[in-house]
């Protein structure tokens, strides 16, 4: 057996040292012929050793080869059972042409046996084969609620912009849900939403604007205010493609010494810039609401089309989303700011029409039907 | 509000401007214009003919052959189909080439072998709306004045060269439902000189005083500040001229007859809404305005008899109703055909007490939303004048000397001090002084200079909406255009932004459970009262709150649990062919202790989770197991974990919650000992729920996020990682089936000592070998030491130590 150790052969055959020098050695001048012929057995079975190997094709005849030659009871044992014959100085030399042999024929050996060794290797790892084109196992996933994720975003746009996030109840009374935003009983502007009640004064709120009513109070007067208010509110309305009674808005407050309409204009469009994507533009257009003086409806360049016209912005290039204004005077007091020292602005949007705009979802319905096969195609968002 | 472009004319030169160009400058200045209706829809070549002689076709009975004088070289024969048709009319009439809307070609034809050169034409085959004509008008042919001039073109005549541009009003912009209104606004945005009619100088009275026919008093001061009424008589009821009528048609009013028209004229003209009464038929030409009277009943111009309530106002004569004040007349004071002489009435109602009347009578006119939104106090006599000096004119009236009044239109003009440094401040501008002022007399607001860069505006009675300065810096700021306004940063003290833990939580959880599988949903917060009762409510133990109207029955409760809409969210998506779930929702739910409510009712946020069907994505060799109650719990203690909540924290009993299978179900307990509190529910819907609902094997869970909010604990503190090796002993004890494995694992770690580390149940089986009643629970137990190794001998005296009480309490045996 040859080891590889740094390139040395290291022989541990039985022609060791032990092996060899362990002979008698007796009538040496006398066996000159048995020598030269011992020589020539050992050259002859090697190329007969070797012209076999030549051919072997599987492991179990090379280990056949290997016991015939080299076993205990094979070829070369055979023709060394002879070396008693020889003279103490011709073992030496006859010993190492029998190493040599015994060498070259283990050498073609092994060398055959690695061959056969990375042949079944290679065999089994192609009978390992799968077919990767099969699909894999997924690992189960779920979405977050397409309003949701639009209300991460903005909370998390806002949130980097020094807003708070804000909360409320959802049942509200009358009086933060319209009177502490001037909207006093039997306004006119009451009529824009129709409302849901419980009783004469509890209803379920018609818009987050009551949390900022209720921010106001808790703040106690103390400046800046920066809050934005996520939450589901409620109005009378037949359901259909776009109109749905249970909703979902955010509104955003800022009060402050010298909030001017122009910080407005600047908060929005850092807002929709990175909300629709940097080349976003807005248009302001002058509106109503009763707690806001003045106030603003705000359109975005067509999401789609990027102000172009198209059939989701009807051609006009601009979509609208947004109601914002200067917080009205009254508003203010009724929330225990002084409005001669301060001012601010708030604004609002419906978190469906976002979404609707933002994934192309053409049917309000879709968010509170929850079919599985809508909300599955918000897994990747 | 609808403005016809052809009326607004009369009072502003809208030359060089399209209708196009205006409504987008309208619309950027504060009043919304989507829509802009072109009058005349694809007329071409249609006249006004005389229809000279009529004969029954030959070879048709519903046919006519007319001979109609259409001003050409030679008069036409043409066939006419409609019942209506007649000799000496004046009508319309499509020459051989006209176009008529929707794309109609008019050719010469043969109708049954009688050759028809043209066809007389309907108001609808014109493009005209149908519903807005005279009843008689409204089927067969459009029978035109017999003064019509021939030949002239149709759309002339009918007025048909019009553009209508509607206004979508705020409720801040009533001063815009009426042309005069809209005509000051468009003067503001175009800066063109305005026209204005001036009534005063247009009417012609008789000599007889009205004031000796008939008598005004208000015995309500608050709701009615201002009544007015002219006499006129010896009118003859006509229909109007044809250019008012088709102003009204425009305007998306129905002409009725000269006095009526004249009245509406005039209401969308100023603003004002006005009512003619037949004079004969109020007692003594006695009005009296009062609130009325409990138990007091009316009839309605609809014929419908009103009971009448104290907060209602009403005109009165000869001590009854005659009218509801602004809201509709009364059916016995109507002008009909026969009526002569008119009361005509214009007055100031207060807008809550019409509008209150009209919602609660269900009675919405163009004449109550008006007075609802607060009428000009200065219109009132002007459109008086108007109406009256209209119906001299177009029907023959007598305008009796002066007007019979009560109350007063004494108007105080409101003056506004505005601050041009505010206005600026408040806006981000650099305004001038000069720029400011212009702004306001393109507006028509009088202002004078008060010094040191303020402003006195007056603002005029129109402009109710107009109180404070701020009012008045939106006026500034529209007109000036708010794309004018520069784009700015807020100066001041930056502020931290943050989300509550609450909220911080809350996406805790949803990042948590969309990454194990589960969808979020989110259902409606209104339910069905049944729905109501079929889990037992995490917000407290009252009762479920109702809405005052509901929409439907569907959803006429605030939900005491978001387990119903889950559930019908999984019935609807097994409806689908999508039957595996997992769903979860975070939302609010409603409950009261009160039986009348008197407070905002409970909210309490919860999270609510359901699976059904098979767990996880459907794979090829693999079939995913169907869900059982321990996927579901094991989805809420890795939720408990993921927060941070202490294992011995929470605690499960099997005492069958309402709604669920009552062996498959828990309630979950959050804290120990005293402090031991509700924290939800888990379990298997009740099969015969499963059963009604044809829904496979569903498992849901409800719990209160307050108490999570406040257990959740995101504080990591490292601890050593152990040096020394731990040791493992396997248990299989049996026990009663009823001995739950919860209070095994319990007294072992009572009795186990500090030295073991964890716990973990393997395998549960029961079978025959076991004994009847039996079952096998088998647990791995795990030592260790922080200090040391253990021997075996230690490890061997803690395990009997807990199999010995295991044997005491349970009778529990060791399975060889």
């Amino acid at each position: 057996m040859h080891v590889n150790k740094g390139g040395t052969t290291v022989s541990s055959s039985l022609f060791g040292r032990r092996g060899l020098f362990c002979f008698q050695y007796k009538r040496w001048s006398l066996q000159r012929g048995v020598r030269i012929a011992m020589k020539e057995k050992l050259e002859a079975l090697k190329q007969e050793a070797l012209a076999q190997l030549q051919d072997v094709n599987d492991p179990q005849q090379l280990n056949d080869l290997r016991v015939k030659y080299l076993g205990k009871k094979g070829a070369l044992t055979e023709i060394l059972r002879g070396m008693g014959a020889l003279s103490a100085e011709e073992r030496p030399v006859i010993g190492q042409v029998a190493n040599d042999v015994r060498g070259a024929i283990e050498e073609v050996i092994s060398a055959k046996q690695e061959a056969f060794q990375q042949q079944e290797t290679e065999e089994r790892l192609r009978a390992e084969k799968v077919d990767v084109t099969l699909p894999g196992r997924k690992l189960s996933q779920g979405a977050i609620h397409p309003l949701s994720k639009v209300i991460q975003d903005i909370e998390d746009i806002f949130i980097g912009m020094g807003y708070r996030v804000a909360e409320g109840p959802e049942v509200e009374t009358d009086y933060f849900n319209f009177e502490a935003l001037n909207l006093p009983k039997n306004h006119p502007a009451r009529d824009m939403q129709d409302s849901f009640y419980l009783t004469d004064d509890l209803l379920m709120r018609t818009q987050t604007s009551p949390v900022q009513a209720r921010t106001m109070l808790s703040m106690q007067g103390k400046a800046p205010v920066k809050i934005i208010c996520p939450g589901r509110v409620f109005r009378r309305d037949d359901d259909d493609a776009t109109h749905s009674f249970q909703f979902h808005q955010i509104e955003g407050l800022v009060i402050g010494e010298n909030i001017r309409m122009s910080d407005l204009k600047g908060t929005l469009l850092q807002f929709v810039q990175e909300m629709f994507g940097d080349n976003t533009q807005i248009r302001l257009r002058p509106s109503f609401f009763p707690f806001t003086e003045p106030s603003a409806e705000v359109d975005v360049s067509c999401v789609k089309c990027g102000g172009s016209g198209c059939r989701v912005c009807k051609q006009t290039g601009w979509l609208e989303i947004l109601g914002c204004g200067m917080v009205h005077p009254k508003v203010l007091e009724m929330g225990g700011y002084d409005p001669d020292k301060y001012s601010g602005f708030a604004f609002g949007m419906g978190v469906e029409r976002i979404a609707m705009l933002k994934y192309g979802v053409d049917d309000i319905r879709h968010f509170f039907n929850n079919d599985t096969a809508f909300l599955k195609q918000f897994t990747r968002i | 509000m609808r403005v016809s472009t052809d009326w607004l004319s009369d009072y502003i030169s809208l030359e060089g401007v399209s209708s196009e160009d205006l409504a987008a400058r309208i619309t950027s200045a504060g009043i919304e214009i989507d829509v802009i209706e072109k009058r005349n829809q694809g007329i071409n070549k249609v006249v006004v003919g005389y229809v000279k002689s009529k004969e029954k076709h030959p070879d048709a009975d519903k046919l006519n052959v007319c001979i109609v004088d259409a001003g050409q070289e030679e008069d036409l024969q043409i066939v006419c189909g409609a019942k209506n048709v007649d000799a000496g009319q004046k009508v319309p009439v499509a020459l051989v080439g006209a176009k008529l809307p929707g794309g109609f070609d008019i050719k010469k034809a043969k109708l049954r072998g009688v050759l028809s050169q043209g066809m007389i034409c309907s108001a609808k085959e014109l493009g005209m709306n149908d519903k807005l004509l005279p009843k008689e008008l409204q089927e067969g042919i459009l029978v035109l004045p017999a003064e019509t001039e021939i030949g002239k073109p149709i759309v002339d005549v009918l007025g048909l060269n019009d553009e209508v541009l509607e206004l979508d009003l705020t409720p801040n912009r009533s001063d815009c439902l009426s042309m005069l209104g809209a005509a000051y606004e468009v003067s503001a945005i175009l800066g063109r000189e305005l026209s204005l009619p001036n009534p005063e100088k247009e009417i012609l009275e008789v000599q007889d005083a009205a004031a000796d026919h008939i008598s005004v008093t208000i015995d309500a001061n608050e709701q009615c500040s201002h009544y007015a009424a002219r006499y006129i008589t010896g009118v003859t009821i006509a229909p109007s001229p044809l250019w008012m009528q088709n102003r009204l048609m425009a305007a998306g009013v129905r002409p009725i007859n000269n006095i009526v028209d004249i009245t509406n004229y005039v209401m969308l003209e100023y603003g004002q809404p006005l009512h003619a009464f037949d004079a004969d038929q109020l007692k003594d030409g006695a009005v009296h305005v009062r609130m009325a009277e409990a138990g007091e009943t009316m009839v309605t111009l609809d014929g419908a008899e009103r009971r009448l309530e104290p907060h209602m106002l009403v005109i009165t004569a000869g001590g009854k109703p005659v009218a509801l004040a602004g809201v509709m007349g009364g059916l016995d004071s109507e002008v009909t055909s026969s009526t002569v002489n008119i009361f005509l009435e214009s007055a100031k109602f207060d807008g809550g007490t019409v509008r209150k009347t009209s919602r609660q009578l269900g009675l919405r006119s163009e004449a109550s939303s008006r007075f609802e939104k607060e009428v000009d106090p200065a219109r009132v006599i002007p459109a008086l004048d108007r109406a009256a000096a209209l119906m001299a004119k177009y029907a023959g009236g007598a305008v009796h000397q002066g007007i019979v009044e009560a109350g007063s239109a004494e108007v105080k003009p409101a003056v506004i001090t505005l601050s041009l440094e505010k206005l600026n401040r408040y806006l981000g501008t650099e305004l001038s002084l000069l720029e400011v002022k212009t702004i306001f007399s393109r507006l028509h607001f009088p202002c004078g200079d008060a010094g040191q860069g303020m402003v006195d505006v007056q603002v005029p009675s129109r402009r109710g909406d107009i109180v404070l300065d701020v009012d008045l810096i939106e006026e500034v700021a529209r007109l000036y255009g708010y794309d004018n306004i520069p784009t700015t940063a807020i100066e001041g003290p930056t502020t931290p932004g943050a989300l509550t833990k609450a909220q911080a939580v809350r996406r805790s959880l949803r990042r948590l459970l969309t990454h194990s599988g589960f969808q979020e949903v989110l259902g409606y917060s209104f339910i069905h009262p049944q729905q109501a009762e079929m889990f037992t409510s995490l917000a407290s133990e009252g009762m479920a709150v109702k809405l005052a109207m509901p929409m439907s029955e569907d959803r006429s409760v605030l939900r005491t649990s978001l387990l119903p809409q889950l559930l019908d969210i999984a019935l609807y998506n097994d409806h689908r062919k999508q039957p595996d779930l997992a769903l979860f929702e975070m939302g609010n739910l409603f409950h009261t202790h009160e039986k009348t409510l008197t407070k905002q009712p409970v909210e309490r946020p919860v999270l609510g989770l359901l699976l059904s069907g098979r767990l996880g994505n459907k794979q090829w060799n693999v079939q995913p197991a169907k869900v059982d109650f321990f996927d579901l719990k094991g989805a809420l203690e890795t939720v408990f974990d993921y927060l941070g909540i202490q294992e011995d924290d929470i605690t499960y009993e099997a005492n069958s919650p309402v709604g669920f299978h009552p062996g498959r179900s828990a309630s979950i307990y959050a804290g120990q000992g005293e402090d031991k509190r509700l924290l939800g529910v888990l379990g298997q819907i009740h099969p015969k729920t499963q059963q009604e609902l044809d829904l496979e094997d569903t498992y849901a869970a409800e719990i209160l996020l307050e108490p999570l909010y406040d257990m959740t604990n995101d504080r990591v503190a490292y601890r050593d990682l152990p040096r020394f090796p731990g040791m493992e002993r396997d248990l299989a004890i049996v026990v009663d089936e009823q001995v739950e494995a919860g209070s095994l694992i319990q007294t072992i770690k009572e009795n186990a000592g500090e030295l073991l580390q964890q716990i973990q149940v393997f395998d549960v089986f029961t079978g025959s070998k076991l004994g009847e009643g039996k079952k096998s629970v088998a647990i791995s137990l795990t030592y260790r030491h922080k200090d040391r190794t253990l021997t075996d001998e230690e490890v061997a005296a803690v395990t009997e130590k807990a199999v010995a009480a295991l044997q005491q309490t349970f009778g529990a045996e060791l399975r060889k």
